[in-house]
């Protein structure tokens, strides 16, 4: 069974909907890029996976036992959190609420720990979140997530912003969580760079594709959309 | 000094302090995650939808006013704080509407229907406090000690969540958590904790209370646990020290603590500044 399976999914707001009959499926251990122009509605339907919003129409189903609150999800930065008088602790272990109680235990302690060691930031936790760089503020939230997870996680756009150098590392941070058996759903602008790493592919638009990164490249859809970014065909 | 000590003897005086400095503790609490989502001027909103509620309770000759005026707050305050991304008009404007339209109705209420001989008086009591927080009685004393003793407990206990969904609502919603039922939560505290503060400060000043604390607190802490603590104990003093200072010089006791608040605030922007600039 598939760790998340969608089934002719119609998507978008107040009923108007922006993507129509959506089908894939995402296994334990898939590194899934999701692609395609602005407003294809690539955030509405991470969104949906993760049912902050309810498909227009269609299913989701979660595998393997996978519970709804096990997805660590790395969203995009709102306006809010930019100069907001956090440490790194305090977002970090905030990504165990979904399964603590009010409090927090030790083991949730020991948890945010563990996953700040691996995101290379535990040296910051005592900093304020404002006062970090771009590429320090994503593995916080990285961290955050993966609080909340050991299994999925979805990101969406985790490189916004972020300088060529600080990207590359954080791509190779991505990989190495996936090697390390993290299944990743990204969202992602700058083609060449994600699909280096990826497994799978969603192409989503006004003509949609799933399938494997080679089934990807050697398509017509993924060669239309690759050619104009840099050449990655030519 | 002595004239404070022969001051205190009187329970009237003792009353106004303890419900000042709870009431300064309650919206500095909240201030904290208020100011930080945005919602600076919900203060000032609620209070002008108090003052039209009190002008509506007063012309309707209700024995108690809070009856009428709590429910109305709060319900107000849910509309704002919930609506959030999907209502039409958007927060700021919808705050500035509700804002000026209650308080106009409330004039309005009070100077057609006013059975007073001292209108321009009761409006500026209910404007800017004046003097009814030094005629509190007991039973005013015990609700006020209540009602910010459930304000505190409620803010500790959910104190981790308040601060997940204040930094980002998304993610614990996505952790399932839920988020619009904290909003509600939030929104139904503040209602109460500014009909409480309309007896210290009066309608037009509660936004003082709500957000210089906190913004004072912002300029030298960088947690948001240190932010939370710092807010109150500012909150506190300024409290205090206005309250002191009115009673021994004879001045308007909202507009006091206020000047303090804003006192406190240069002071600790200045801090801010120099303990930058050495770090």
């Amino acid at each position: 069974m598939a760790l998340i399976e969608a089934k002719h999914l119609s998507l978008g707001y107040d009923r108007q909907s922006i993507v129509e009959d959506l089908s894939f499926r995402v296994e334990a251990g898939d590194y899934l890029c999701i692609v395609g122009e602005n407003g294809s509605g690539k955030t509405t339907l991470m969104k949906t996976l993760l049912r902050l919003i309810e498909p227009l129409r269609g299913s989701i189903v979660l595998g393997d036992g996978l519970r709804r609150n096990e997805i660590g999800y790395l969203p995009q930065q709102t306006v809010v959190q930019r100069d907001f008088p956090a440490s790194v602790r305090e977002i970090v272990i905030s990504g165990c609420q979904g399964r603590s109680r009010l409090f927090y235990t030790a083991k949730d302690k020991a948890l945010a720990e563990e996953n700040m060691r691996r995101m290379g930031i535990l040296d910051l936790k005592n900093r304020c979140y404002r006062e970090l760089s771009g590429g320090q503020q994503q593995r916080v939230l990285l961290a955050r997530a993966l609080c909340a997870t050991r299994k999925v996680l979805l990101l969406d756009e985790p490189v916004a912003g972020l300088d060529p150098v600080v990207t590359a590392e954080m791509y190779d941070l991505i990989a190495e969580l996936n090697r390390e058996g993290v299944t990743i759903i990204m969202i992602s602008h700058d083609l060449d760079e994600a699909i280096a790493c990826c497994t799978h592919i969603l192409h989503i638009g006004k003509s949609a594709f799933f399938g494997t990164k080679e089934q990807y490249l050697n398509s017509d859809i993924g060669r239309r959309f690759l050619a104009p970014e840099g050449g990655a065909t030519a | 000094m002595t004239t404070l000590i022969e001051y205190m003897q009187y329970p009237f005086v003792r009353y106004a302090l303890v419900v000042g400095v709870l009431i300064a503790l309650c919206s500095s609490l909240l201030g904290v995650t208020l100011v930080l989502k945005r919602f600076s001027f919900i203060g000032d909103g609620l209070s002008h939808v108090a003052f039209g509620a009190m002008a509506l309770a007063s012309v309707l000759d209700l024995t108690d006013n809070l009856i009428l005026v709590l429910p109305v707050t709060v319900l107000c305050a849910v509309l704002l704080l919930r609506g959030g991304q999907r209502v039409r008009i958007k927060g700021d404007a919808a705050i500035a509407m509700i804002s000026v339209g209650a308080l106009a109705f409330g004039y309005l209420l009070m100077n057609v229907f006013s059975k007073s001989s001292n209108l321009s008086g009761d409006v500026c009591s209910t404007l800017f406090g004046s003097t009814s927080i030094l005629t509190l009685k007991a039973k005013d004393v015990y609700l006020c000690i209540a009602l910010s003793v459930a304000v505190m407990l409620i803010f500790v206990l959910f104190y981790n969540r308040i601060f997940a969904v204040t930094f980002d609502e998304a993610f614990s919603r996505s952790a399932g958590v839920n988020a619009e039922g904290y909003n509600l939560l939030i929104a139904v505290i503040i209602a109460c904790v500014i009909v409480l503060a309309m007896q210290l400060v009066g309608s037009l000043l509660i936004s003082a209370l709500v957000i210089f604390p906190a913004m004072s607190a912002m300029r030298l802490f960088k947690s948001f646990r240190s932010v939370t603590v710092c807010a109150a104990v500012v909150s506190v003093a300024c409290a205090l020290i206005g309250m002191v200072a009115s009673i021994l010089a004879g001045t308007p006791v909202g507009s006091t603590i206020v000047a303090v608040d804003v006192l406190a605030f240069a002071l600790c922007a200045l801090g801010g500044r120099i303990s930058g600039r050495t770090a």
